[in-house]
């Protein structure tokens, strides 16, 4: 199943080259635009270097864009009658709404390592090594399987491309602004701070970047990682709900 | 042996009762059909049977397993080729077949060797390596079939297999059908609303209308449960029910039924009857546009079963 989306993914040339270019124009134009926003009174950034700051953050929003568009290929799958031919085999119903769940998130790690190399060339230095690596690559594992997970559960309530493109803006514009993607946490007003606390891509942002920047806080980065693990379980037992509602539509 | 049981389902969605006590029964090897216009529950009954949904009430039974106790295991002996293409478009015909396949746990090797056979009795070889997005509509519906055959289930299931495409191709998807059983030795269960289909390729078949089976049994049975001969009688002015009287006082005339400006009425002998009722009519100064008589049609005996005409409920469900 896995297999299936994978292959058709590759087949689609433009998909690639989003892919692997969406992530590196963020990181080089704004790495270029705000590189001085480092430099802001009241600071918070934790480095000089605005393009540290923004890589780890980069990858956990390329990571939730993947995840919250991945609905679509469930309403196009839906809208064939691909998924009743599969219903009449024996293949286990979960595996019908994990695959694309999986994809989400190899889809991330590959994007991540790309940009994470693309990052090094740019002088990022991973201040926990090979750890910080693979924390990061976990936490953008995750944020994509979540929202993976969301847009699933969306794609079979809604069945409108139409509506589901709707929702993933209205969702995710404000998610990625409600958080420290962009900006330092002490920049931001306060009450948007606040926001951000309960924002899991702002979970993703943090637990990348404490690993990439100097000093980092284990113990915040173990509890946000839990978060993330705890919401990619419950947006899995809610896309896997609304497939059974699905089921009983049939 | 019986490959398939249905007995009292029953199904509602809604306010719609789409099944409403079917029940009958297909013998291992047969090809049956369910006939019936678009609303009457055969689809439905089709996804029952497949699993993917299940009914308030009734049994079904697949070669012997239970279709709400064991799906699994009815999955594993079924094909399902439901009535909207369910190919994947973005991948190719071989690799649709071996997902398939492999979701029906088929090995490697045996797979392969069975995509290959199956791509050339399907006629798409040429095809296989491109993608699904390119085929025709025939082409993509043969695909369906092979979906359906890639794991060769004991039973298969075509719902409305030939629902848009045009004459040639659906004549080609006849014989294409009627090779398949021969060769795998299947049972199938078809479902239609194209009357020639059901008389052309089901040994037996079953009537549906809403809800239910009105009628069991082979084409020339239930055309020959309707003695003598229909006459349909088209006026050219609008005294249907004058006319009705008429023809329905005359000896020989079983039963008489009127649609819009046309009756339709069984009679024991069409010679003899039509000269009797152009007279009977014309000393009533009734016109008449057109006269025909024939053996009944299947039309005719889902009319007598039902008391409704199967193409205006046809359209009329669309």
């Amino acid at each position: 199943m896995v297999g299936r989306q994978v292959r058709n993914l590759m087949r689609e040339p433009i998909w690639i080259a989003l892919l692997v270019i969406q992530p590196l124009v963020w990181l080089t134009l704004y790495g270029q635009l705000f590189k001085r926003v480092t430099h802001l009174p009241g600071g918070g950034f934790g480095t000089t270097s605005y393009i540290t700051f923004l890589a780890p953050a980069i990858v956990i929003m390329n990571a939730f864009f993947s995840g919250t568009w991945s609905g679509m290929a469930m309403i196009s799958d839906l809208d064939r009658d691909v998924v009743p031919r599969f219903l009449a085999t024996p293949v286990s119903r979960v595996a019908l709404v994990a695959s694309q769940v999986v994809r989400s998130a190899l889809i991330a790690i590959v994007q991540a390592v790309i940009i994470l190399l693309v990052a090094l060339a740019l002088g990022v230095r991973i201040d926990s090594g090979l750890r910080g690596w693979l924390i990061v690559l976990v936490a953008a594992a995750l944020v994509g399987a979540a929202f993976a997970g969301l847009s699933q559960a969306i794609a079979l309530l809604t069945r409108k491309e139409a509506t589901m493109i709707a929702l993933a803006n209205f969702i995710g514009l404000p998610l990625l602004f409600l958080s420290s993607t962009l900006i330092s946490a002490r920049q931001i007003p306060h009450w948007m701070q606040q926001a951000a606390r309960f924002n899991p891509v702002n979970w993703g942002v943090d637990a990348s970047r404490a690993v990439v920047l100097p000093g980092t806080d284990w113990g915040s980065v173990g509890t946000h990682l839990g978060l993330l693990l705890a919401l990619t379980i419950v947006m899995g037992a809610f896309a896997t709900w609304t497939f059974r509602v699905y089921q009983r539509g049939l | 042996m019986d490959a398939i049981v249905v007995e009292d389902l029953r199904k509602r969605y809604g306010d719609v009762q789409a099944l409403n006590g079917t029940s009958f029964k297909v013998a291992e090897g047969e090809i049956f059909g369910l006939l019936g216009p678009n609303g009457a529950g055969k689809t439905t009954t089709v996804k029952v049977l497949a699993t993917l949904t299940k009914p308030d009430s009734g049994r079904a039974e697949v070669v012997f397993h239970d279709v709400v106790k064991e799906p699994d295991a009815v999955r594993r002996t079924i094909g399902y080729v439901p009535q909207s293409s369910g190919v994947d478009r973005e991948a190719t015909g071989r690799e649709n077949l071996t997902l398939q396949g492999r979701i029906q746990g088929m090995k490697a090797k045996a797979l392969r060797e069975r995509v290959d056979e199956l791509l050339e009795v399907l006629g798409l070889e040429d095809a296989a390596n491109r993608v699904v997005r390119g085929y025709s509509g025939g082409m993509k519906r043969r695909l369906d079939v092979g979906l359906g055959l890639v794991h060769r289930p004991r039973v298969v299931f075509l719902d409305e297999p030939t629902t848009g495409l045009d004459p040639e191709a659906r004549t080609a998807m006849w014989e294409e059908l009627g090779q398949l059983a021969r060769r795998e030795a299947l049972t199938i269960l078809l479902t239609t609303h194209y009357l020639e289909e059901a008389d052309h390729l089901a040994a037996r078949l079953a009537i549906m209308s809403r809800g239910s089976v009105v009628v069991e049994g082979t084409p020339n049975q239930l055309k020959s449960s309707l003695e003598g001969d229909a006459v349909t009688v088209e006026l050219s002015d609008g005294k249907v029910d004058d006319a009705r009287a008429i023809i329905r006082a005359l000896e020989g005339v079983r039963e008489v039924r009127v649609e819009g400006r046309q009756l339709r009425s069984r009679v024991e002998s069409g010679a003899r009857a039509i000269p009797q009722i152009l007279s009977a009519l014309d000393r009533s100064g009734i016109g008449v546009e057109a006269v025909d008589a024939h053996r009944p049609s299947l039309d005719d005996v889902y009319l007598h079963y039902t008391g409704r005409d199967f193409r205006s409920e046809d359209e009329a469900a669309e």
